[in-house]
């Protein structure tokens, strides 16, 4: 093909906003494509919702922020950034973006081999405290250490372990899962679901201790957590 | 001379932001430091207000920036404090008149003439927040002793740390004595225990600051006050002093308790 190598930038429309799929190539000249893209059809992109998909590239917090505020600029809200990168995706959850369209199986779903293998067994480890407004959303188990603040969000198809003090919604099990437990150092949870069961933590009685939550014959239950004897 | 960027941020409205601005400008430029405090909430502005300076607004942030006049013209010098100026916002445009890009580059053609810059942040966590931390090198983020507060405090510190600015720094204001005393205010350690971040202001709450705020007379001109003390002591601290505690003067469990967390928080 004689056609030159320059970096493509696709457009396509799902719901009320647009999926923009960049192409291969130096993120400088990803960006300048992106944005010659966004000032030929203004009218079109002004006031947009806009979903990036940024392909296998790695994105840092600087490049993603500066993104989004130039995309604002142009009266283009960022509101989602979808990647490949483990990175990419938790500077996009740091951000407040959200990092999936919201119909859960898209075609890149399928395309992960890896994950699907280890579906209900992978983990990711948050070694951070969890402030207000911050989501996880993760197929597998969830280990944080560090906490988990009112405001805050997890939604594992796993367990959800926390060490340190939970405070925010968490939700275990959620694809429907009701093996799946929550464990964490001081528990005191917003609200707290393992697959379609909801409850709210009790006020707390005598002293802070580690506590497992699981269900039990249809009920939420929270009991002492000796991780020796090993849950369930 | 190389200015230290501070920007005033809440989340929450009317938590103290621009009080606390006002007063912290007003104790570093008493200190002889020389001091420019930027309002930052274009369309809602508030610190010309609480500093006195309402009625000698020529130039604004706005006109600075898309160059209707040179900074120095949008300066306003305090009559009481020579060395403090106040650049103040634009009342009739809104945040998007201004860009991050836009407040940093004003801030590194201050820096050279200043000691300390302080950015009174707007409410929300939009653009007009987004513009305010752009330069900063600290922030420091005000909250009240009440679970609303102090949630958006939370989102607000998560924000400040994504955009890699490094932990803000705690200002919890109006906290009231009172209730201290008869003890059903633990709020504060339970602030400070959920924040997780270094406090460097404790501001107890007093009338006198409605009065002070009218008047355009902060509240740290005034010695004798405790409030104007307290303000007075989160200069300090940002100077780099380390001052005890003692804002809130009650023998209680409350100091006690917040002691061990400032022991267990610096470990």
């Amino acid at each position: 093909m004689l056609v030159a190598k320059r970096v493509t930038v696709q457009v396509k429309g799902v719901g009320d906003g647009l999926v923009v799929l960049l192409g291969e190539g130096e993120w400088q000249e990803v960006q300048r494509a992106l944005f010659a893209h966004i000032e030929e059809r203004q009218s079109f992109f002004s006031g947009a919702k806009v979903a990036l998909d940024v392909g296998n590239r790695i994105l840092y917090a600087g490049d993603m922020g500066t993104l989004r505020d130039r995309l604002a600029d142009r009266g283009v809200s960022l509101w989602a950034v979808i990647g490949n990168s483990p990175t990419t995706e938790s500077t996009a959850q740091m951000l407040g973006l959200a990092t999936r369209l919201s119909t859960p199986k898209s075609e890149r779903a399928a395309s992960r081999n890896l994950d699907s293998f280890l579906e209900g067994e992978s983990a990711i480890l948050l070694q951070r405290t969890l402030r207000s407004g911050f989501k996880v959303s993760f197929s597998g188990h969830v280990v944080v250490v560090g906490d988990v603040n009112p405001g805050a969000e997890i939604v594992a198809s796993g367990s959800v372990v926390v060490w340190g003090c939970l405070r925010g919604v968490v939700h275990a099990g959620a694809e429907g899962n009701e093996q799946a437990v929550v464990c964490a150092l001081d528990l005191t949870p917003t609200q707290l679901r393992i697959a379609g069961n909801i409850s709210v933590a009790p006020k707390r009685k005598g002293k802070i201790q580690p506590e497992m939550v699981r269900v039990h014959e249809g009920q939420v239950v929270a009991e002492p957590w000796h991780p020796k004897e090993g849950g369930r | 001379m190389t200015a230290t960027v501070v920007t005033i941020t809440s989340g929450k409205g009317g938590v103290g932001k621009t009080t606390t601005t006002a007063n912290v400008g007003v104790a570093l430029a008493a200190e002889g430091l020389k001091v420019v405090c930027i309002d930052a909430d274009i369309g809602l502005r508030n610190l010309d207000v609480v500093l006195g300076l309402e009625n000698r607004i020529v130039y604004d942030l706005v006109d600075a920036i898309e160059g209707r006049c040179r900074l120095r013209q949008a300066m306003i010098r305090d009559k009481r404090l020579p060395e403090l100026y106040l650049i103040p916002a634009a009342q009739t445009r809104d945040k998007s008149a201004v860009s991050p890009s836009d407040m940093v580059r004003l801030c590194d053609e201050l820096r050279p003439d200043f000691d300390w810059i302080l950015i009174d942040s707007p409410a929300g966590i939009e653009r007009g927040f987004r513009n305010a931390i752009a330069p900063a090198d600290i922030v420091l983020v005000v909250t009240n002793p009440e679970v609303s507060a102090v949630r958006d405090a939370d989102r607000i510190i998560g924000l400040v740390e994504a955009e890699e600015k490094g932990p803000p720094r705690l200002v919890i204001n109006r906290v009231n004595t009172h209730m201290v005393k008869r003890g059903d205010m633990l709020a504060a350690t339970d602030v400070l225990e959920l924040l997780a971040i270094e406090l460097v202001g404790l501001v107890p709450e007093d009338e006198s600051v409605v009065v002070s705020t009218n008047r355009g007379l902060p509240v740290v001109l005034d010695g004798k006050l405790k409030v104007g003390q307290a303000f007075a002591n989160i200069a300090l601290r940002l100077k780099g002093e380390t001052v005890a505690f003692t804002e809130l003067d009650v023998k209680s469990d409350f100091l006690h308790r917040l002691s061990k967390m400032l022991r267990a928080g610096g470990e």
